[in-house]
C-alpha cells in the first residue's frame, strides 16, 4: 500500500469551462478552470458578459438621468449605490441634506443590507443543496421589496435616493409596517440559523474552504464582509460615519478564520445589526423636509406647480436640462452590503459629469477567486463563489 | 499633516517630485511622476507610520484637450490612520505606465480594465488581456472619441442560423443636446450674429 503511494503518477491537467450559463455562477461568469483530477490548479474568470458601459453612458447623461444606472449595477442592493452617487454629487454641490432625509437614507440602506444578505445566504444554501432557507428568506425579501415599492413605485430599481435628499416622503403607515416586519424578521432569521449554523453538510462544505488571511485580504483590495470575515475590524459606517451613523448604536461583527463559514456568520450577524439600526431609525425618525430646499437642485412641490408659472418652468428646466455641478472632483463612498462601493466624479461645471468612475467591491473580490480556489475541489469553487457575494451587474458595469 | 510631512521628507531624500493638489477637495491627493510611482507606492505601503496596505481603486480618465491626455489615479487606504491617499500620474497617448502588481496584487485587474477601456499599457504586468469587452473587440470605449453607440452590433441571423456582427444601424439619429444656456453668462455660448458685434 505504502509502495504505491510513493510512486508518482503522471497526470495531465484538463481545462474545463464553468459557465457562462451555470446556475451556481450567480449570473454570467465564464470560468476557465485548469484541473488536475478534481483539484483546481488555476481559475481564470472571464468577465464582461454583462458589460453595459455604465460609466460611458453616465458621461452622456445629466446627473438626474444617471441615478437609475446605479440601481442596475448591483441589482440586489440598489439603494446603497444611489446613495454613493448622491454623496459624491452633494460633496461637489456642497449641499445640506435635511435630517429626515438622512434618517430615511440610513433606514433604507439597512433594509437594503438585509435584502442583499438574505439573497446571498439563500442562494448560497441552494448552491450547496439546501432549498428551505431560500424559500424562507425570499419571503422576507419580497416584503422589503414591497417597502421599496411603497416609497418609490418600483420593487427593485428604486431611483429613490437622489442628490439633495430622497425623492418623496414616506407614505402613511410605512414606518409601522417596517416595525412589524422587523420584529417578525428576527424570528425568521433565527429559524434559518437553526437550519444552517450547526448543519453537518453546511459545515462540511464551508469550514476551512476559501481561507483568506488578513494579509491576503488587504493585498487583494477586499472590503466589506470579505475583509471582516478575515478578522479585520473595518466598516465605513464606523470609521468614516456618513449621514447619521455616528448617532446610532451597532456592532461590527468580524470573523476569525477567514473561511466561507466565517463570512456566512458575519453576514448573519450583520443582519441582526441592521435590524437594530432600523429599530433606532424608526424610533428617532424626525419630522421635516426630505430634500434640499435649494431650488436649483430640488423640484418645486406639486402644489406650487399648480399655482405658479415660475415653479412650472423651474420643474421643466430641472427635468430636461438638469442642474450644473461646479467643476471639481469628489469621491462618494458607502459601506454597501458587498463592501466599499464608491463613485469618483470628475465634474466640469456642466450638467453632465466628465467622467464617472464606479468602484465596485465585487470586482476586487472576484479577482481573488484564483488564489482562494487553488488546491480546492471543483465543488468548492461553487461555495467560494457564493461566499464572495458577487453580482455581475456591478462586476461588469 | 503627518502624511504630508512624511511624504515631503521621502521625496527630499529620493529627489522625487510629490506635489500636493489641494484644489480638488481631497486631503491627500498628490501628483507624482510616472517613473517614481512604484517606489513611492512601496514606501507608503511599508512605512510603519503610514501603512497604506489597501489599493482600493486604480482608474484612468481621458482629457483629450490636455498635452498629456490620460490621468491615472491610485486610491490607497490605510486602516491604521483611517485615511485615504490618492496619487495621480499623467500619461501621453502612447506612454506606458509601470504595473503596480509587485506592490499590490489587486492592481492586476484594474490595470487590465484601464488597458481595455483607455488603451493604456502597463509594463511588467502579469496579464495584459482585455477584461470587460467582447472577445476580439477593437478600440477603447472610454476614450472620448469612441462613440457612445459603438461600431458593431450583434444579432442572431435566421438565414445563416448563427450570431453575426454587423455595423451599428441607428433607427434614430443619436441626439446630443446643447445644454449651454445664455442665462449662465456669455462664456461658451455664442448666439447667431455674435461675430458681427466684435467686427
Amino acid at each position: 500500500m505504502q509502495e504505491t503511494s510513493k510512486k508518482s503518477i503522471d497526470t495531465k491537467s484538463t481545462t474545463i469551462n464553468f459557465g457562462p450559463q451555470h446556475p451556481a455562477a450567480h449570473g454570467v461568469l465564464r470560468l476557465i478552470l485548469e484541473i488536475d483530477g478534481e483539484v483546481i490548479n488555476k481559475s481564470d474568470p472571464h468577465i464582461g458578459l454583462l458589460h453595459r458601459g455604465t460609466e460611458k453612458l453616465i458621461e452622456h447623461k445629466t446627473y438626474t438621468q444617471a441615478v437609475p444606472y446605479f440601481d442596475r449595477l448591483d441589482y440586489v442592493s440598489p439603494m446603497c449605490q444611489e446613495h454613493a452617487f448622491a454623496l459624491a454629487v452633494e460633496q461637489l454641490l456642497k449641499c445640506e441634506v435635511p435630517r429626515r432625509a438622512q434618517y430615511i437614507r440610513v433606514l433604507f440602506s439597512e433594509l437594503t443590507r438585509i435584502l442583499n444578505h438574505t439573497m446571498n445566504i439563500g442562494t448560497q444554501a441552494v448552491d450547496l443543496g439546501a432549498t428551505t432557507p431560500l424559500l424562507w428568506l425570499f419571503e422576507e425579501r419580497e416584503k422589503i421589496m414591497e417597502f421599496y415599492e411603497r416609497v418609490s413605485g418600483s420593487r427593485m430599481h428604486a431611483n429613490y435616493i437622489r442628490p439633495g435628499g430622497v425623492v418623496a416622503d414616506l407614505p402613511d403607515g410605512l414606518l409601522e409596517d417596517i416595525a412589524i416586519f422587523n420584529k417578525n424578521f428576527l424570528k425568521q432569521l433565527a429559524d434559518v440559523e437553526t437550519l444552517l449554523n450547526n448543519n453537518r453538510i453546511w459545515k462540511q462544505r464551508l469550514v476551512g474552504i476559501g481561507v483568506v488571511s488578513q494579509k491576503q485580504a488587504m493585498d487583494w483590495g477586499f472590503s466589506g464582509p470579505m475583509l471582516r470575515g478575515s478578522g479585520i475590524q473595518w466598516d465605513l459606517r464606523k470609521s468614516n460615519p456618513y449621514e447619521i451613523y455616528d448617532e446610532l448604536e451597532f456592532d461590527v461583527p468580524i470573523g476569525k478564520e477567514g473561511d466561507c463559514y466565517d463570512r456566512y456568520l458575519v453576514r448573519i450577524e450583520e443582519m441582526y445589526q441592521s435590524v437594530r439600526i432600523i429599530d433606532q431609525c424608526l424610533s428617532k425618525m424626525p419630522e421635516g423636509e426630505v430634500k434640499s430646499l435649494d431650488v436649483k437642485l430640488s423640484p418645486p412641490k406639486r402644489g406650487e406647480i399648480k399655482e405658479s408659472m415660475e415653479a412650472l418652468i423651474n420643474h421643466f428646466k430641472l427635468y430636461t436640462e438638469g442642474y450644473n455641478v461646479p467643476k471639481g472632483e469628489a469621491y462618494g463612498v458607502v459601506e454597501a452590503p458587498k463592501g466599499e462601493f464608491g463613485v469618483y466624479l470628475y465634474a466640469d461645471g456642466t450638467n453632465k459629469p466628465h467622467r464617472c468612475r464606479i468602484k465596485a467591491p465585487g470586482f476586487a473580490h472576484l479577482q481573488g477567486l484564483d488564489f482562494m480556489a487553488r488546491g480546492h475541489l471543483i465543488a468548492d469553487v461553487v461555495a467560494i463563489l457564493s461566499s464572495l457575494d458577487i453580482v455581475f451587474g456591478e462586476v461588469d458595469r | 499633516m503627518k502624511i504630508a510631512s512624511i511624504l515631503k521628507q521621502f521625496s527630499k531624500d529620493n529627489k522625487f517630485s510629490i506635489k500636493a493638489i489641494s484644489a480638488c477637495g481631497f486631503d491627500n491627493l498628490y501628483r507624482v511622476q510616472n517613473k517614481d510611482l512604484l517606489p513611492i507606492l512601496k514606501f507608503v505601503k511599508e512605512n510603519k507610520d503610514l501603512r497604506f496596505t489597501i489599493l482600493t481603486d486604480l482608474f484612468a480618465a481621458d482629457f483629450p484637450a490636455r498635452d498629456k491626455r490620460f490621468e491615472l489615479i491610485y486610491s490607497l487606504l490605510s486602516l491604521k490612520l483611517n485615511k485615504r491617499l490618492l496619487f495621480k500620474i499623467e500619461l501621453e497617448e502612447n506612454e506606458k505606465a509601470e504595473s503596480a502588481t509587485p506592490v499590490y496584487s489587486a492592481a492586476c485587474w484594474y490595470e487590465r480594465e484601464a488597458f481595455d477601456m483607455f488603451g493604456i499599457e502597463f509594463d511588467n504586468s502579469p496579464d495584459m488581456r482585455r477584461i470587460l469587452t467582447d472577445y476580439g473587440f477593437k478600440g477603447h470605449p472610454l476614450r472620448k472619441e469612441f462613440p457612445l453607440t459603438g461600431h458593431l452590433q450583434v444579432k442572431y441571423d435566421d438565414g445563416l442560423e448563427k450570431v453575426i456582427y454587423e455595423p451599428v444601424l441607428l433607427e434614430q439619429e443619436f441626439r446630443n443636446f446643447d445644454f449651454a444656456s445664455p442665462w449662465n453668462g456669455p462664456e461658451g455660448y455664442k448666439l447667431p450674429g455674435d461675430e458681427k458685434a466684435t467686427k
